[in-house]
């Protein structure tokens, strides 16, 4: 009889349908808001990526990151002319923490996105389709879990060589293991719910079942590890670029730049503090931003 | 599992673009010692013959030789680890003790000053770099304040105890050198603190969330009913139960600690499996790193196993599935 009912009035079904996603968006907004804690995190990560788009055009010395050498003024301390102090080259610190935004960016965003593109589908696969394919991917992602992420990209850099884009890549190789691990729980978790079950039931293809039921309702955990990552890799990229195996100098990455800064000390002490910062705030605000959205998404951890 | 750490690690090292023959034999080699090196290396055999031999050689205890120092891999790694051992065992210790106090504070203080301070400590510990945290508490406390040594573990002056565990803190203690003792902790200090504020700050997180919502549930309300005092209700019933989460952090961490134990070691100079791995992979000599990969695995996986034993001894369900 309802749905009878409902077949008549198509409209006002829409209409409910659409009112009721947009209270829940307000109600989204207004957790996110009322936590000063993920508004701090949303305000450090657009500020990080607002510099990283914009940086090129508003550093007061853009050559210097490209290795411009001005020996009359090196290793000066912070001043007027450069809020950072200058480095062993002359170079203005300012300019290249800034670009060094731009580079962390971009690590942090391919990594994260090929780690995803990885780890999804064969946490899917894993977790839907199950049988011996399943288990080889967990017990290949159990295995890539087992060694501290670090030590792996340090083995993997180690053997491509040291350089930006090989750090890059390892890092890749080492972290798509979580987001199998992931959607493997978060896929098996829905199969056994009886929606999945209800499409099944009715006839539903395969596909139409991971790409309709099962893959929508792992979206908000996997943008949480995202953002979270996206930290993450940006501090591992730096760690990488610290002893020496990352972005090669003059490149402005911020580990790169704290490795070489670190023999300026304690004398010159801006030149590593300074690249320092911009990591921590970086990471602070991604993992502060995944903290905000999980409290949404998760209502199991909304206090 | 530690078969396929074995596979990984070896196609690591077998899978590199640059010939690890020519780069054994240097820069002025010809190709007659590239081919000498490479036969004495097994490297000119088919891949699956190299992975045998790779496999039986670990078995035996055989871990390779450093082909820039011409060391056994294992020999350096009896000689390095038992110091990064020390130094993670240390933070580990430092980080459980302070961070589960501290997140049972936060809890039972929730949303007060004393949460919110917790909190900004939790939130800053992750994000912090450990690189850089430890550069600048040597800036601050060993540099300007110079009340602490910069890195290494002793003064050169110094002689190391006698080795019984070959754990420097424990020789010393043994052998009663307490000057030496003093002087290796006073090292220690801030590679320690270091390495355990990103540690500390997960711990102390994870069990502000369990407590929280271990303190909601019934039983601690009839507890309450029955007039226990609220220290033993959180001592005694609430912790219990919010430690499982608490000890699966305690054991990832532990991983996350071997793997930022390579950073630390490297901005402290102490002479750990860390550093010594940097070295190794800084010229490209791989049989340190895949060496150190390995012993790195099978440690997390240990640990991992003392995790899920832990889990049984505190929780009796776990312990006897058949009855729960």
């Amino acid at each position: 009889m309802t749905t009878r009912v409902l077949s008549f009035r198509p409209l006002a079904g829409w209409f409910d349908e659409r009112r009721s996603s947009t209270r829940e968006l307000r109600r989204y907004v207004r957790i996110f808001a009322r936590s000063a804690s993920s508004v701090t995190g949303l305000v450090l990560v657009l500020a990080f990526l607002a510099i990283a788009a914009i940086g090129p055009w508003i550093v007061p010395y853009p050559e210097d990151a490209r290795g411009a050498v001005h020996l009359d003024r090196k290793l000066g301390a912070p001043s007027a002319a450069h809020w950072f102090g200058t480095d062993e080259v002359g170079n203005d610190v300012f300019t290249r923490v800034i670009l060094g935004a731009r580079v962390s960016l971009q690590i942090g965003l391919i990594i994260t996105l090929v780690a995803a593109t990885i780890g999804v589908p064969l946490g899917v696969v894993a977790g839907y389709a199950g049988g011996a394919l399943g288990e080889v991917i967990m017990r290949v992602t159990d295995v890539f879990l087992s060694v501290p992420a670090l030590v792996l990209a340090l083995a993997v850099v180690g053997a491509l060589g040291p350089g930006i884009v090989n750090a890059m890549l390892a890092l890749s190789l080492v972290w798509w293991p979580g987001y199998v691990r992931l959607v493997h729980g978060k896929t098996l978790a829905l199969t056994g719910e009886t929606f999945v079950e209800a499409a099944r039931a009715v006839g539903t293809g395969r596909l139409r079942i991971v790409f309709v039921h099962i893959l929508p309702n792992c979206v908000s955990p996997i943008v949480v590890k995202a953002s979270m990552d996206m930290g993450t890799a940006i501090l591992a990229a730096a760690g990488l670029g610290f002893i020496g195996l990352g972005a090669q100098p003059p490149y402005p990455e911020w580990g790169a730049m704290i490795s070489i800064g670190r023999n300026y000390l304690p004398t010159w002490w801006w030149y590593s503090t300074f690249p320092g910062l911009g990591i921590y705030l970086t990471v602070l605000g991604f993992n502060l931003l995944g903290d905000g959205l999980r409290d949404i998404f998760d209502p199991k951890s909304r206090g | 599992m530690l078969f396929g750490l074995l596979c990984v690690t070896f196609a690591i090292s077998h899978v590199v673009p640059g010939d690890p023959a020519r780069l054994a034999a240097g820069p002025d080699a010809n190709d007659a010692m590239v081919r000498t090196i490479r036969v004495k290396y097994g490297l000119d055999q088919p891949l699956p013959v190299q992975f045998g031999r790779y496999v039986m050689g670990i078995l035996s205890g055989d871990l390779g030789e450093s082909l820039r120092s011409r060391n056994a891999v294992r020999d350096d790694l009896v000689r390095f680890f038992p110091n990064t051992f020390e130094l993670v065992a240390l933070s580990l210790g430092l980080a459980v003790v302070l961070g589960i106090p501290l997140g049972m504070l936060s809890a039972v203080h929730k949303d007060t000053w004393v949460d919110h301070l917790a909190r900004v400590v939790s939130v800053s510990g992750v994000a912090l770099p450990a690189f850089w945290l430890g550069l600048m508490l040597q800036l601050l406390i060993a540099l300007h304040l110079g009340v602490l040594p910069l890195g290494g573990r002793l003064p050169l002056t110094a002689t190391p105890p006698e080795p019984v565990t070959h754990l420097m803190l424990v020789d010393a203690l043994l052998r009663g050198q307490w000057g030496t003792l003093a002087q290796a902790l006073r090292h220690a200090l801030l590679p320690v603190v270091t390495l355990c504020f990103p540690a500390l700050a997960s711990i102390m997180r994870v069990n502000r969330a369990e407590m929280i919502e271990t303190l909601q549930a019934d039983y601690i309300r009839s507890a309450r009913a029955q007039g226990f005092s609220g220290f033993r209700i959180v001592t005694r019933y609430a912790l219990r139960n919010a430690m499982i989460p608490t000890l699966t952090m305690i054991g990832l961490r532990y991983g996350w600690m071997l793997g930022g134990s390579v950073l630390v070691e490297t901005v402290f100079d102490w002479p750990g499996i860390g550093l010594y791995a940097v070295n190794a992979a800084v010229s490209s000599d791989f049989q340190p790193i895949m060496g150190v990969t390995l012993l790195l695995g099978t440690n997390f996986m240990l640990a991992n196993l003392l995790v899920d034993l832990a889990y049984g001894w505190l929780d009796p369900r776990i312990r006897r599935p058949s009855t729960a």
